[in-house]
This record gives C-alpha cells, sequence and structure tokens, in this order.
C-alpha cells in the first residue's frame, strides 16, 4: 500500500491511542472505584472473622456451664447412692449423660467455628496484602495519567483528532478497567472458596434412630457409672463404708426431708 | 482491514478493495500537496463514497482499533494538511 493519507492518518492516530487518553472519562475515577469496592469486600470478611469469633466465645460460654452441671449431678449422684437413694443416684446420672452429650455436641461445633475462624483470618489477611497492593498500583497509574494528561493537554488544540480517537480510546481503556476490577473481585471470591471459608459449618442434626441409639447407649452409661459408683462404694475406702451406713443411721433418724439430696430442676 | 471515516463510524473491508482506493488515496494526495482544493474534494468525496459503499458497518460499541482513517466529508484541504504536518496529530 502506498503511503498516502489514509496510511499516514492511521499511523499518526495509532500513535495517539498507544498513549490511552481520553477526555470524556477519567480512568483515575474507575480506579479508585475498583479501589472502594475492594475495601468493602474486606470489610464484609473482617465482619465474618469477627461474627465467627463471637460465636466461638459463646459457645465456650455454654461449655463451661454445662460442665459444671455436669459436675454438680456427678457428685449429687454419689452423695445419693453414699444415703442408699439409688433411685435418686441413677435420676442424677441420667441427667449428667443427657448433658455429657449435649457437651460432646458443642465441643464438636466449637472445633468447626474454631476451623472457620482461623481459614477467615487467613483469607482476610490475604485479601488485605492484594487490596494493598493494588492502592499502590493504583497511584502509580493514576500519577503516570496525570502527568501524560498534562504534557498532552498542549495538543488539545486538535479538537476533532481527539474526538475521533476518543471513542476507541476511552472504550479500550473502560474494558481494561472493568477486567481489571473483576480479576480483583474474583480473586478474593477465589481465595474464600479455597480456604473453605464459605462453606456451611452446620450439620449438627440428628435423626430419629441416632437419637434413640443415643438415649439407649446414654441408659448403659448409667448403668455403668452405676456399678462403678457401687463398687467404689462397696470394695474401696473404708470412708465410703461409713459414710453409707452414717447415711443410713442418718436417714432412719431424722426425718427424709432434711437429708434428702436436693436436684435442681433442669 | 478496518477503516474509520472520522465522525461517522467504522467499516469494515475486503482486501480485494485496497487496489481501488489506493488509487483514490493517491490522487488525493496529489492534490493536497499540489493545494488543488476542488480536486481535493471530488477525491475525498469519491474515496468516502467507495468505502461506504464497499465496506460493512461495524457497530458503535465494537472494540475495534482502526488500521486506516480518512477525513470527515467536509474536512478542508488545509485542515487535513495540518493533520499530517511534521508533528503529526501530536504536536511534541
Amino acid at each position: 500500500m502506498s503511503d498516502g493519507v489514509m496510511k499516514r492518518m492511521g499511523m499518526i492516530f495509532r500513535a495517539k491511542a498507544n498513549k490511552a487518553l481520553d477526555r470524556a472519562e477519567d480512568p483515575r475515577e474507575t480506579l479508585d472505584y475498583s479501589y472502594q469496592k475492594q475495601l468493602e469486600l474486606l470489610q464484609k470478611v473482617r465482619r465474618g472473622v469477627a461474627d465467627v469469633a463471637t460465636s466461638r466465645k459463646r459457645l465456650e460460654l455454654q461449655l463451661n456451664q454445662l460442665q459444671g452441671q455436669s459436675a454438680k449431678l456427678e457428685d449429687q449422684g454419689r452423695k445419693a447412692l453414699a444415703l442408699g437413694r439409688e433411685d435418686l443416684a441413677r435420676e442424677a446420672l441420667t441427667r449428667r449423660s443427657a448433658l455429657q452429650q449435649q457437651v460432646t455436641d458443642l465441643e464438636a461445633q466449637h472445633q468447626t467455628l474454631q476451623g472457620e475462624e482461623e481459614k477467615l483470618t487467613l483469607a482476610s489477611q490475604r485479601l488485605q496484602a492484594k487490596v494493598d497492593a493494588f492502592r499502590t498500583k493504583k497511584e502509580t497509574i493514576k500519577a503516570t495519567y496525570t502527568a501524560a494528561q498534562a504534557q498532552t493537554r498542549i495538543g488539545e488544540a486538535f479538537s476533532g483528532i481527539s474526538e475521533e480517537m476518543g471513542d476507541v480510546g476511552m472504550a479500550i481503556q473502560r474494558a481494561e478497567d472493568k477486567t481489571a476490577q473483576l480479576q480483583a473481585r474474583a480473586g478474593a471470591i477465589d481465595e474464600l472458596m479455597a480456604s473453605g471459608a464459605l462453606d456451611d459449618p452446620s450439620g449438627m442434626a440428628k435423626d430419629d434412630i441416632t437419637a434413640e441409639l443415643d438415649r439407649l447407649s446414654g441408659g448403659s452409661d448409667v448403668e455403668l457409672e452405676l456399678q462403678r459408683m457401687k463398687a467404689e462404694l462397696s470394695g474401696g475406702s473404708s470412708d465410703g463404708q461409713q459414710a453409707i451406713e452414717s447415711g443410713q443411721n442418718g436417714a432412719a433418724q431424722s426425718s427424709p426431708q432434711q437429708d434428702r439430696p436436693r436436684f435442681d430442676k433442669q | 482491514m478496518i477503516v474509520r471515516i472520522m465522525g461517522e463510524g467504522q467499516v469494515k473491508l475486503d482486501d480485494a478493495h485496497f487496489t481501488e482506493l489506493n488509487k483514490l488515496d493517491d490522487e488525493l494526495l496529489a492534490e493536497m500537496e499540489s493545494g488543488d482544493e476542488t480536486g481535493f474534494r471530488r477525491t475525498l468525496g469519491a474515496l468516502l463514497e467507495a468505502v461506504r459503499r464497499m465496506g460493512t458497518p461495524l457497530p458503535d460499541d465494537a472494540l475495534e482499533p482502526s488500521e486506516l482513517i480518512l477525513p470527515s466529508p467536509d474536512a478542508t484541504l488545509g485542515e487535513v494538511r495540518e493533520m499530517l504536518g511534521d508533528d503529526g496529530l501530536i504536536p511534541g
């Protein structure tokens, strides 16, 4: 092709397009907007970490409470048996067994939550690093753009021409910005998915059969516990024997209301 | 190849048409250099008309850079000469 008007104008326009300048849209605003969106996402992840940590602390409090109740029931069972009230001891141990099951469930939940918290914290740290890197890059691009704009503003007299290449340059710039923004967002979400932080930590519900089996095994635990306590009392120390004897005597001498161990209602 | 007519938009042209377009383009350049305003306007009109006739218009939201660019139909010889001056479209 000869070096005609068409070709020469094309070459000149390409040189200008490489500078990626347009007047209608400011890429610095797009960069700032994208950064703002990333900060919002980071804020959401941080809020997620705080929510999980709160749930974990609440579970810890419940666990402490349950363990306290469980210890108390065991103690009451022991006293009841010492007083010869096997029925009361059985009741206490049955309640304790139910509590122990709750404790086991809560401990499993606690462990899951702790895992989630660690993953989210890690994801949050990684996202923070990415956002920081983007901010640095954004500021560099903005500074370069401002310098280039100041340099080329001198040539703005050729207004008709800048307009012509503006629609191409602007569209390319817009597409590039949009791509970068989407990549940043997708990257952050990938990060969360990869760490497993977006998985559902539930699955604690039980079916009927499991509940029934738990109940049965709970019952046998009570029997075993009773056997253990009985063995402890009969074959064990003389203190235990004395306690039973004195308990029996006491029960015979005093009113049943005074000596009967009292159980807290659940 | 994609050609832009300034102020109108882009068209896609088959390479086979360039022999004909190049003739008009060379004529246009010669008239511009000799300062033949009448000839320049006539040839520019013919060139633009040929591009419109042979090309397929591209949608406005297309992201295709133009390989060739033509002045707008109302561009004067002086304006085009200024565009193609030693400094090109970007001074400095």
